[in-house]
């Protein structure tokens, strides 16, 4: 116990003294946000380039209808021939030309856009609509019907979602959820391979180095094990703390500017949001906050220890099999594989169905409970799915690292010989 | 209690091989002992058992009469034949590291590892990089390493083949006073010379079995033929040959000598003692040399070794 005790600080103090541990968590939250920027700002540049389009509309029907807008222009060209029109807009290098033939009947065929490039998905179902809504108006007025008294009578509808403990949310705060979830999940999945990776690599630089000799006189091997998984899983948890406290600073940073005060906006108190300048914003913010957030940040915890101890015990036992780290990568798929696989069923079965059978088999499935699971938590998951998920994930853990620690046991003092799976499995019988 | 250590029909197999067939060893206190063996022959297998690493599939390991214990590897110091440190670790914090592993307390540690690293003469270290030292500035620290707990048993793996020849001289000496301090001291090597000059007792491992064991003076003792190496100086050396070669059986040989001397080795059988050979030699010649011929540990172990191939 004791000697653990030492492996453990000597296996955090390495990993957390390290240049790159240092830079990665103070910089890598800068980097994130600093994409997040560039992102918003390309998009702005992008949608703020002005295009020309010109206009050639035989019926002179539609052309009071395509009004100009920020990103688009309109240009009438419908004075011209046709190939006069096309030449200008190819030679002026505009961004089409739309051709509305005089001979349009109902079933609107030989409406024609020119261009160089193929237009935006946009732009052309902006186009289609713009055309359509006239045709729509014209239709009605033949028939007799107002449609100032049609618009009238339209209504907006919204559903109001509320689940039975009497939560409401909205549409809005299913996005969240789900971005929420989908970002906890693919954390933990980065962690599992950052952390994984680090104690392979430590077990394969103790091989390497032939300092595993001297400490297995002094330590059974599983405690070294033990000791570098564990060490290197509370640099993790330091790391995420870190960031956790980080992203609470800027979040109530954000909370204090926007004016919500966060202790009395508690649990959907719509009505005192929408006075708030920017409603959206403030009913985005209101919707974070409604979400479980302790317990997010708590199952996170839990299903990384779970999920982070399952995988490095492998990652430490392909450490101990190899020389070097360039022989880990026949080992190295099998292993990212049901990662890969919870990411997937994450983004494609839990967001459709959070509480479908693919999504709750894989939230029990070990190798991607942690991640599935961590996904499906907003949308609210019951306590004892939560506890059967848990339970088998711990019982693997036991399981597995009682196997890896078997190869690990032999592969530390086996060098030079090339480790293929038939040699692990005999490995086991040792 | 004689034997500080003693391991009693160790029998180990790795998948089909046998690494170890039921060998046994027992090492008196306060000795040193040579494990002797070529490459392969299951020296380092039988080290990592005694050092726990490795578990026997049969067989027992005593400490002090007393079946070995996992506590017990703070009373055994072991210096592995592939032996390393952490690269990007300071030499202080991991010589103190690996020396609580083995039971010190910290300051215990501390004032011992101060006291090593003035014997030799490195206090200078303490905080450098492992990186930054040489290959044989890293040694000593191992060497320290193995011997800071204060163990009754040392056990080195081939502790000269990394060291260069200073380190080596140094190291040689440190285990001798080692050795005068009480330590028991049991050191693997396919080097005969090292084993010559250090050891009282030794075993010889080949190919998973021990052929042979004991003090070293009385296997050579057993191994020696009744052999002479003589020099004799004569009228006429070509007649003293063939005279020498009716009576005995004679061999050739070579040694210095700054006189004409024939140089013969004469074989007695076992009613003959070495006063009859000088007896007869001086009536014949004048005796410039004479020896017994003493096997070498090398010429032991080459012996044993194709005697049972």
């Amino acid at each position: 116990m004791r000697n653990l005790k030492l492996i453990i600080q000597r296996e955090y103090l390495a990993r957390v003294r390290n240049k790159t541990f240092i830079i990665m968590t103070f910089l890598s939250p800068l980097i994130l946000i600093g994409m997040f920027a560039l992102i918003a700002y390309l998009s702005m540049l992008n949608s703020s380039e002005q295009r020309i389009i010109g206009l050639y509309d035989e019926t002179q029907m539609f052309t009071s209808e395509f009004k100009d807008q920020k990103e688009v222009q309109y240009l009438d060209l419908s004075g011209k021939s046709l190939e006069e029109a096309k030449k200008m807009v190819n030679e002026q290098e505009y961004y089409g030309l739309i051709y509305i033939p005089s001979n349009i009947g109902k079933d609107l065929e030989g409406i024609q856009f020119f261009g160089n490039e193929s237009p935006g998905l946009g732009t052309i179902q902006a186009i289609e609509k713009t055309i359509a809504d006239r045709l729509t108006r014209k239709e009605l007025i033949e028939r007799g019907i107002d449609v100032d008294q049609l618009n009238n009578a339209r209504t907006e509808v919204r559903i109001e979602i509320q689940n039975f403990s009497g939560e409401q949310t909205s549409k809005m705060s299913n996005y969240i959820k789900m971005f929420f979830g989908g970002a906890a999940g693919y954390l933990l999945m980065m962690f599992i391979i950052i952390y994984g990776n680090m104690v392979m690599r430590s077990v394969i630089e103790e091989k390497t180095n032939r300092i595993i000799e001297i400490i297995v006189s002094s330590v059974k091997p599983i405690q070294l094990m033990l000791g570098k998984v564990l060490g290197t899983s509370l640099a993790g948890i330091t790391q995420f703390s870190i960031w956790v406290l980080l992203a609470g600073v800027l979040a109530s940073l954000s909370f204090y500017i926007l004016g919500i005060d966060v202790f009395t906006v508690q649990k959907s108190q719509l009505g005192t949001v929408e006075q708030i300048a920017q409603p959206e914003i403030a009913q985005l913010m209101v919707d974070i906050l409604n979400l479980p957030i302790l317990s997010l940040v708590i199952f996170f915890l839990i299903y990384f220890i779970g999920g982070y101890f399952l995988y490095s015990a492998i990652y430490a036992a392909i450490g101990a099999a190899v020389d070097s780290e360039t022989d880990t990568q026949q080992f190295m798929f099998p292993v990212i594989l049901p990662l890969m696989l919870g990411i997937y069923v994450g983004f494609f079965s839990v967001i459709e169905n959070p509480h479908g059978s693919i999504s709750t088999i894989f939230s029990m499935i070990p190798l991607t409970s942690p991640i599935v699971m961590l996904m499906r938590i907003p949308f609210g998951v019951p306590w004892w799915e939560l506890a059967i998920s848990i339970a088998i994930l711990i019982v693997t853990n036991f399981a597995v690292v009682w196997l890896a620690a078997k190869i690990y046991r032999v592969g530390i003092l086996m060098y030079g010989k090339k480790a293929s799976y038939k040699e692990l499995f005999k490995w086991l019988k040792y | 209690m004689e034997n500080l250590l003693v391991a009693e029909n160790i029998y180990k197999q790795f998948g089909n091989f046998t690494a170890l067939n039921n060998v046994s060893i027992a090492i008196p206190r306060g000795s040193i002992f040579g494990l002797l063996g070529p490459n392969g022959a299951g020296k380092t297998t039988l080290l990592r058992i005694i050092n726990q690493i490795t578990m026997p599939d049969r067989g027992q390991v005593y400490l002090d009469g007393k079946p070995l214990q996992p506590g017990d590897v703070a009373h055994i110091g072991y210096l592995p034949e592939e032996r390393g440190l952490y690269k990007s670790m300071r030499v202080g914090e991991q010589a103190l590291y690996l020396a609580r592993l083995k039971g010190l307390s910290k300051t215990e540690a501390e004032e011992r590892l101060k006291y090593w690293f003035d014997r030799l003469q490195i206090e200078g270290w303490w905080n450098k990089k492992i990186q930054e030292l040489s290959k044989g500035m890293a040694q000593k620290i191992q060497f320290i390493i193995t011997v800071l707990h204060q163990p009754k048993l040392l056990i080195f793996d081939e502790p000269f083949s990394g060291f260069d020849p200073v380190n080596a001289g140094l190291i040689k000496n440190e285990i001798l006073q080692l050795k005068e301090e009480g330590a028991t001291i049991l050191f693997s090597t396919h080097r005969m010379d090292s084993v010559e000059e250090l050891c009282d007792y030794m075993a010889l491992i080949h190919q998973s079995n021990k052929l042979l064991d004991g003090k070293v003076s009385e296997i050579k003792r057993a191994y020696k033929s009744n052999t002479y190496e003589v020099g004799l100086e004569s009228e006429n050396n070509m007649v003293l040959l063939n005279d020498l070669k009716e009576k005995f059986v004679v061999g050739n040989t070579n040694f210095k000598s700054i006189n004409d001397d024939l140089k013969v080795t004469i074989q007695l059988n076992n009613r003959e003692t070495p006063n009859q050979l000088l007896e007869y030699l001086i009536e014949k010649a004048r005796v410039n040399h004479f020896v017994e011929v003493i096997p070498s540990v090398n010429d032991i172990f080459i012996k044993t070794v194709t005697q049972n191939a």
